[in-house]
């Protein structure tokens, strides 16, 4: 099982909390699930506190670790003070870094995500990044002091599965030892197993859950998605080939003419 | 004394950061605080004294991807 930090995790399916039709339905989601991380977020309280409180009850009721995120921020600054803010408020030195560079596809500022990460990796904090698939930025982010990497495989919420399977491959095969989790653009299950049998440790979800029509029965459906990706991983799949190959021996065929 | 608070100004009486958040009934357990983009931990609150037009951002944990 991979490692976070210093967090060994069972389940490999982390679950994003936002978008579900209803408190109780994100609740029977995360615990059919089974992850063990959920992602949370923060935002200006206008109701006292009382707002936020009642979240973050409904989580911790769950029995799970929160990874809160910065998400929204698109600049270094706004990151870094997010992150802090986050600390003091769910008592973790994780973060789940995002820095936008892109309104329309939100896709990472990668450059301003190095910068963040360096600073907060040296104020302690344990940065999970949210990135692209470009190898030299992943190498940046770990100089930088990530010790897990967060590739996205297609734009977050477009539900279209790995847009670029080869470059997710060689983001494997480049990091054998840094625990790799496929973030943002898993629409269906099928796009979970895929990215699993890559070799990937996890998958960070939340709309392809959140938006489905039973997000509850979805959540156990990721569940299982991955675990079978992972073990067909570990099984060693077969290459694709160009040729048929008979899979019933030739040897011993009738002749009938 | 006039301060933006999560964006918007408003009046208030209230000499440290401790006082604004009684004075505006946050009483919530899961708050954090800054004043013009710096961090102001729990426990500095009381210590912290405002001044006019101080930005303050109040943020609590909502649900997120």
């Amino acid at each position: 099982m991979p490692t976070l930090y210093d967090s060994k995790i069972r389940s490999r399916l982390l679950l994003g909390t936002a978008r579900y039709p209803s408190p109780a339905i994100l609740a029977d989601a995360v615990r059919r699930s089974k992850a063990e991380i959920v992602t949370v977020s923060l935002r200006r309280e206008t109701a006292g506190g009382k707002a936020g409180d009642a979240f973050f009850e409904l989580i911790r009721d769950l029995s799970v670790r929160v990874l809160p995120n910065t998400a929204g921020c698109h600049s270094v600054r706004e990151a870094v003070l997010t992150a802090k803010m986050a600390r003091e408020v769910f008592r973790t030195d994780w973060i789940k870094l995002e820095v936008i560079g892109h309104h329309d596809t939100l896709q990472p500022d990668v450059f301003g995500l190095v910068e963040a990460a360096r600073i907060l990796t040296g104020e302690g904090f344990q940065v999970f990044p949210y990135t692209t698939d470009d190898l030299v930025v992943a190498e940046r982010l770990i100089e930088a002091g990530c010790r897990v990497l967060m590739p996205w495989c297609a734009p977050i919420g477009s539900a279209m599965g790995a847009a670029n399977p080869m470059a997710l491959r060689s983001f494997r095969a480049h990091f054998p030892d840094i625990p790799l989790i496929v973030d943002a653009g898993i629409g269906r299950p099928s796009h979970a197993a895929g990215v699993m049998e890559f070799g990937y440790d996890a998958v960070l979800l939340n709309t392809a859950v959140a938006g489905a029509g039973d997000p509850a029965a979805m959540a156990e459906a990721f569940a299982l998605a991955i675990d079978a990706g992972r073990l067909a991983h570990e099984a060693v799949p077969l290459e694709p080939r160009d040729m048929a190959v008979p899979s019933t021996p030739v040897i011993g065929k009738a002749v009938f003419s | 004394m006039p301060l933006i608070i999560n964006g918007e100004e408003q009046k208030v009486a209230a000499k440290t950061l401790a006082d604004l958040l009684s004075a505006l009934d946050y009483d919530g357990e899961w708050l954090a605080t800054a004043v013009n983009g710096e961090l102001v931990h729990r426990e500095d609150r009381a210590d912290f004294t405002l001044g006019e037009r101080d930005r303050i951002e109040i943020l609590s944990p909502m649900q997120g991807g």
